[in-house]
């Protein structure tokens, strides 16, 4: 679905189907330096089982016109905005990485548009290492290389991928090379600064899901528990073999839990 | 702080894209050998038909055995992932099917194996893609081919049996200008010589029947994409743009972004053309893959002491290797190919084609056949087998004339090779 928000082009990946606001709607937000169909499987499956899939490209990420933004807020006003224009009341959002941040916020800011709230690959702080910023500062391929490697679980490379045929690090590397330089340090720069966390956990109202992957060495499960306990009544699955990239990593796990939690 | 590393290629090539079996800890690369995989329920047959989880539904789709040479191989050549096909011909027109319709246009290097030429040259005439062949060191050329029905620039990445040398960068940056991909065949040099995709190539394949598989015991064929391409910008796509009623409507790229040309190459094109890779033919494979790191330097330790023999013998008239000064790609195979110029080369007799009988004939340790990449020794006559079919002006840009003879150098004894040639070439006088 192609639209406007503050009068630039963006878009939002809806499975083929027209957005109806009669429907249940579900919100994807991806992480940094990525884009909608990061989530592929997992809005195609919300897409095709009856709800309004809305897997967004954050601006100058994928479809949607840049300049990227610079904030966890600014970007949770942003999604308000696309749920205005498509609309929608109100909505489910799953927010992976950076995105789960985005979805904390948004729950946070606009408690009556937020039905329910899974953070995917979450910590808080998301504090960002300063070889890893400096690089994504210098649009170094040194940062896309830390964001592949760190991204997925050490075995990745040398362990099957569920998707067959393909090769989930050069995947990650195609996707980074396409984006606009600065974007990556945008985004990286938005999760090492977000402060309101334990703030915006204290004005969850919704129901909230932590999906968190056992061998993530970007966002450890440990780095997410201060969070999970500041979210009224929250609760978190683990996945025993997943690293930061549970939607490529362990799409059917992911899958099933979401769809425990939004049933 | 040094940043995290990735596995190294010869780590990849024994490891990349198997774990030990769950079910059963094998770790060996287990040969599944089944046609089609038991749903767990009725909505888990649903969703796997509409690709809501990832699996397995029907072997000519994909195969966990394949799936593995499929993510080495895109491993390896540092792709988004691969298709294995049931040869490297297949492979070629799996790439070409999912591309082009009816009235696109293909600007080919004329340098090609002779199937290829084929291919391009006749078949696809036949449904409407044409093609122009041009001479591959010759960059105009490439650029005044294109027109506005272009949708393909295809070449060798060490062309068949000359051994030009491919300006990858060069010719990449013309297809990308026109917003166009470039497709090269990676066969002689494996990804072990050459990575064509840092060097700008957009999809390349393998014949893995040749060098990958190194054994002769199976055809098959490996389609591997870089990602980098970006179908949308292009607009030249819309195979992979816009909605395909073929398969539920989808637009591949909205879909899948980087994987948007192999997402329909594998939902279309195995699925109607059906050139899938049998089970066992991909575990063969993969036992080649295995040591390839092992095999290429030898092959190219061999080569180089067969062609410096050959060079100084009075029965043969020219040696065409890109690591020799005389070679006109010698400059640029030192800046694209510096771990070697692969194991396959030609040389011409002189005497022309009816000393090319009596020295092909005297071999006894090369095997006389129609193929290359082997552990084992082989020679050819391109003009009366592989090339058979070409006009002879077509074969003389190609670069073969009638006494032109293509070695493939194996893993044997190089003196035992350089004596069979010398006995040979004395028998050719």
């Amino acid at each position: 679905m192609n639209f406007q928000v503050n009068g630039r082009a963006a878009f939002a990946y809806t499975a083929t189907h027209a957005v109806d606001p009669a429907k249940r709607s579900v919100v994807f937000v991806h992480g940094a330096g990525l884009d909608h169909s990061w989530w592929g499987l997992q809005s195609r499956y919300f897409g095709y089982h009856g709800f309004n899939v809305l897997a967004l490209d954050l601006p100058a990420h994928g479809r949607s016109e840049g300049p990227a933004l610079t904030g966890i807020g600014e970007m949770a006003d942003w999604v308000r905005k696309v749920l205005d224009e498509g609309k929608i009341k109100s909505a489910a959002l799953i927010g992976h990485s950076m995105g789960s941040l985005v979805s904390l916020e948004f729950a946070a800011r606009y408690p009556e548009a937020a039905q329910k709230i899974a953070l995917i690959g979450t910590a808080y702080p998301m504090k960002v290492g300063e070889a890893f910023l400096d690089a994504a500062r210098r649009n170094d391929q040194a940062a896309y290389d830390m964001e592949t490697i760190w991204g997925h679980a050490a075995q990745v490379p040398l362990a099957g991928n569920p998707n067959p045929g393909m090769w989930m690090y050069g995947d990650t590397l195609a996707r980074l090379a396409r984006l606009a330089p600065g974007v990556l340090h945008a985004d990286l720069c938005a999760c090492n600064g977000y402060a309101g966390g334990f703030e915006a956990a204290a004005k969850v109202r919704c129901p909230a899901l932590f999906v968190l992957g056992r061998r993530d060495v970007m966002t450890p499960p440990k780095a997410a528990a201060d969070l999970a306990k500041a979210i009224s009544g929250s609760q978190t699955v683990q996945i025993g073999p997943s690293g930061h990239s549970l939607m490529a990593e362990a799409p059917d796990a992911t899958l099933d839990a979401l769809i425990a939690f939004l049933a | 702080m040094a940043g995290p590393k990735y596995p190294g290629f010869d780590t990849l090539a024994l490891h990349a894209g198997q774990s030990p079996d769950p079910a059963t800890g094998a770790r060996a690369v287990p040969i599944y050998q089944t046609t089609s995989y038991v749903f767990r329920d009725a909505a888990h047959a649903a969703s796997l038909f509409n690709m809501e989880r990832a699996g397995h539904v029907y072997s000519r789709i994909s195969n966990p055995t394949v799936a593995v040479l499929e993510e080495r191989m895109a491993a390896l050549e540092g792709g988004v992932g691969a298709i294995a096909t049931a040869s490297g011909q297949a492979a070629l027109h799996l790439a070409v099917a999912t591309l082009l319709d009816a009235g696109s246009h293909i600007v080919a290097s004329g340098a090609l194996y002779g199937g290829s030429h084929n291919l391009l040259g006749y078949t696809l005439k036949r449904f409407g893609i044409e093609t122009t062949f041009v001479d591959p060191r010759n960059l105009n050329a490439w650029k005044k081919a294109i027109n506005q029905n272009t949708r393909l620039l295809f070449g060798e990445t060490l062309g068949n049996p000359g051994l030009d040398v491919l300006d990858i960068p060069a010719v990449s940056k013309i297809a990308h200008d026109a917003g166009l991909p470039l497709l090269v065949d990676a066969t002689f040099t494996t990804p072990w010589l050459m990575k064509p995709f840092e060097l700008g190539a957009d999809l390349l394949y393998h014949s893995a029947t040749k060098f990958l598989g190194g054994h002769g015991i199976a055809i098959g064929g490996v389609l591997v994409d870089s990602g980098r391409f970006d179908w949308e910008k292009s607009g030249k796509f819309p195979q992979l743009t816009a909605p395909y009623a073929g398969f539920h409507n989808m637009d591949f790229e909205e879909e899948s972004g980087t994987r948007a040309f192999l997402l329909r190459a594998r939902r279309e094109g195995l699925r109607d053309f059906g050139a899938c890779m049998a089970p066992m033919t991909a575990f063969q494979i993969l036992q080649g893959i295995e040591t390839l790191h092992l095999r290429m330097p030898r092959h190219v330790e061999n080569t180089r002491k067969v062609v410096v023999f050959l060079k100084g013998h009075s029965a043969v008239q020219a040696v065409m290797y890109p690591e020799l000064d005389t070679h006109p790609d010698y400059k640029l195979a030192k800046q694209l190919l510096p771990r070697g110029c692969g194991a396959v080369f030609s040389f011409d007799l002189k005497g022309g084609r009816e000393a090319g009988r009596r020295f092909i004939e005297a071999l006894r340790v090369f095997s006389h056949l129609a193929n290359v990449g082997d552990a084992k020794s082989l020679v050819i006559h391109p003009a009366t087998t592989t090339h058979y079919r070409m006009p002879d002006e077509d074969l003389k840009k190609a670069g073969i004339g009638p006494g032109t003879v293509r070695l493939s150098i194996g893993l044997e004894d190089a003196d035992d090779l350089i004596a069979d040639l010398d006995r040979a070439l004395k028998a050719a006088k």
